[in-house]
């Protein structure tokens, strides 16, 4: 018997309805980790990562979100086959997440106290529920835990009285107060300044390390994967362009996206800023045939405009899905 | 305390507003052709009495003048006699106002009731039959006036069926319960008189769903599109994905911010329905302030005309107040701001 991973996706296919069609924004992600694992999820604004992770939680609107492929697998059972009861059992105690933007992801017309208590309420067993006092007391910890002073009176407050840093460490309070074994984490800190961003990480590698959490990291910024992660995602519209060990993915890239991606980053150090990648990610309405990187890819060869590449095993733990290492490694198609 | 900063500072608004309005009603019912002196005595007396008379209403006074008296008789309650009854009018609106406000309360009630619970029912089932329907309902009845729903529903419930009683507030063999509010439902129950409870009932149902229908269909969708819009809203995916359960997302995550711009459309239907009662009363032959008010326009009666467009203007702003109120509880972002520019 092994032990199945944690979270598999497989060839997962998610399409939105828009006036005008079809959005066709993941195009068969396939991702695995394993329980314990610190897992980055890097690509530019727009490429498929929240999408992603909203449909593993299936917390996507739908309509107009559609997903007319894939499978889920969160410790072997298939979550888009779940019915709401199962669902829920997942939700919050085995996977919680910590949204994009703190300020969107409170309730506006709802005190933290009362959102963060309906969430400690509902997370715990619902067999032996918690009396007001216990979830009260367990609220008041959760602010503890993540560094917010005077807790009594932030439970009394409305979303809209905290900066945004408070309302950031509001949120991972929330989806730590659950105890999951699972956190995503969309972006933590992305629309607060620098060094409050800083503070906000640290907290959450602390309190991810402390109760030995396994983690989703969403970011577009590659410092926080190299400090923060085991192992990397690239990802592409909509497709997982490339995956290794962060020390790996570091020191040799190898999909033409993920240096790209690479070369972006400004250095210190000095040397000017790059050109980055030319040109943007595509629209999702007409994605470019074969491989959706091919418009703006440095590398691209005759194959890359008609097929979609498999993925190539190069290493125990490093893939890369594209034809320019189609001789390195053995294919393994996907789908 | 900010709540009360709040509500002080939105009273004082409104006694501006009443005032600016008495004084539109005052020049109108001034500059409207005719002499109200001779008007109140007729087109037979002879001069000489008509005289008297500009001397006692202050006739003769410059127009500021007139208008303090005016406005000191009318804080007292005194509008003067009404042209048509002879009496004075401030009897005859205590005699008709309770009427219209038990109609327009029962009718506030439906829409409340009914718009939010289809409004609802709509977003929780959208896009399938049951959601189709009610915005079928909801277009239909945003467009069609009451006085035709009034009519359906006598020919229909009332006169095929005989379901619902068509004519006045109380069956004939029963005996009004002792006046205290007004309300003949409310005095029924206060004087403990059961049957007559259930037949005042049975009478106001059908001209106060008329009424309702309109403002039942506004509210179904404008709480409908509210709840769709914010069902897409990111602290609700937050919501699920902590694991809160779908019907309290639904119930209370969802609901209360939705209820905002119902709540606000609400009042004013409400407020709007007071004016607009007049057909359904008339269908009905409910004794109310509407069809009051239009008989006294049919007659040039100006101090009744006076005395309720007055009255309509302080229950408009009551309505808004009572409005405000309830979105400032509802929307936390409204109390604090407003607490906070105090």
């Amino acid at each position: 018997m092994t032990v199945p991973p944690l979270v598999e996706i497989k060839n997962l296919h998610v399409h939105f309805s828009v006036y005008g069609g079809q959005l066709k924004v993941l195009d068969g992600v396939n991702f695995v980790m394993r329980s314990g694992e610190k897992v980055g999820l890097v690509g530019e604004t727009g490429c498929g990562k929240t999408t992603t992770m909203k449909a593993i939680l299936r917390v996507l609107p739908m309509p107009p979100a559609r997903i007319p492929q894939g499978e889920i697998y969160f410790k072997g059972r298939d979550i888009l086959k779940m019915s709401e009861g199962e669902l829920a059992q997942i939700r919050g105690r085995g996977i919680s997440m910590i949204f994009q933007d703190p300020t969107a992801a409170l309730n506006p017309v709802f005190s933290i106290g009362e959102q963060l208590e309906a969430v400690i309420r509902y997370s715990s067993d619902q067999k032996k529920p918690l009396s007001p006092q216990e979830v009260h007391q367990r609220a008041i910890a959760s602010l503890q835990e993540v560094a917010l002073a005077d807790p009594e009176r932030l439970l009394r407050s409305y979303p809209i009285q905290l900066s945004g840093g408070m309302r950031q460490r509001v949120c991972i309070g929330m989806a730590l107060a659950t105890g999951p074994e699972l956190l995503i984490a969309d972006e933590p800190g992305t629309s607060l300044d620098v060094t409050i961003q800083d503070q906000i990480l640290r907290l959450l590698r602390k309190l991810v390390e402390e109760k030995n959490t396994s983690i989703i990291l969403i970011t577009h910024t590659l410092g926080i994967v190299r400090e923060m992660t085991d192992r990397v995602y690239v990802m592409y519209a909509g497709n997982m362009v490339e995956v290794a060990a962060t020390k790996e993915l570091f020191a040799s890239p190898q999909h033409p996206y993920t240096r790209g991606l690479m070369d972006a980053v400004p250095r210190l150090t000095g040397g000017g800023v790059s050109d980055g990648i030319p040109g943007r990610i595509p629209n999702y309405l007409n994605p470019p045939p074969g491989c959706r990187f091919h418009p703006r890819c440095p590398q691209a060869i005759e194959i890359c405009r008609r097929e979609k590449p498999p993925t190539y095993k190069l290493s125990e733990a490093h893939e890369v899905a594209c034809f320019l290492y189609a001789d390195n490694g053995k294919g393994t198609q996907s789908s | 305390m900010s709540t009360l900063n709040f509500l002080v500072r939105r009273i004082i608004y409104s006694v501006f507003v009443l005032l600016g309005l008495s004084i539109v009603i005052f020049v109108i019912a001034r500059i409207m052709p005719g002499d109200p002196a001779r008007m109140a005595v007729g087109a037979r007396a002879p001069q000489w009495v008509v005289d008297r008379i500009r001397e006692q209403m202050h006739l003769n006074e410059p127009l500021p003048v007139q208008y303090g008296y005016w406005l000191r008789d009318a804080l007292r309650g005194d509008f003067g006699l009404s042209l048509v009854t002879q009496r004075p009018v401030t009897s005859d609106i205590r005699e008709f106002f309770p009427a219209s406000l038990e109609l327009v309360l029962f009718s506030g009630f439906l829409s409340a009731v009914g718009g939010i619970g289809l409004g609802v029912l709509s977003a929780r089932y959208k896009d399938t039959w049951i959601d189709n329907i009610v915005r079928l309902f909801s277009y239909a009845g945003v467009v069609t006036p009451s006085y035709i729903f009034a009519i359906l529903f006598v020919l229909l419930l009332g006169w095929a069926l005989k379901w619902f009683p068509i004519i006045g507030r109380l069956s004939e063999e029963v005996t009004a319960p002792p006046v205290v509010t007004g309300l003949i439902t409310l005095d029924a129950l206060l004087a403990g008189q059961f049957g007559t409870f259930l037949d005042a009932l049975r009478h106001i149902v059908l001209p106060a769903l008329s009424l309702a229908m309109g403002a039942i269909a506004q509210e179904a969708r404008i709480t409908r599109s509210s709840m769709a819009d914010n069902l897409s809203k990111d602290y609700i995916a937050s919501a699920r994905a902590l694991g809160i359960p779908e019907r309290i997302v639904m119930g209370r995550f969802l609901l209360k911010p939705s209820l905002i711009p119902t709540v606000s459309i609400l009042g004013l239907d409400i407020a709007a329905t007071f004016s607009v009662a007049f057909l359904v009363e008339l269908i009905f032959n409910w004794p109310g302030l509407a069809r009051y008010g239009m008989q006294s326009m049919m007659h040039k009666d100006l101090n009744a005309i006076s005395a309720v467009i007055l009255i309509l203007g302080a229950i408009f702003v009551t309505v808004n107040i009572v409005v405000d109120i309830i979105v400032a509880w509802l929307d936390p972002r409204i109390r604090l701001s407003a607490a906070r520019s105090a």
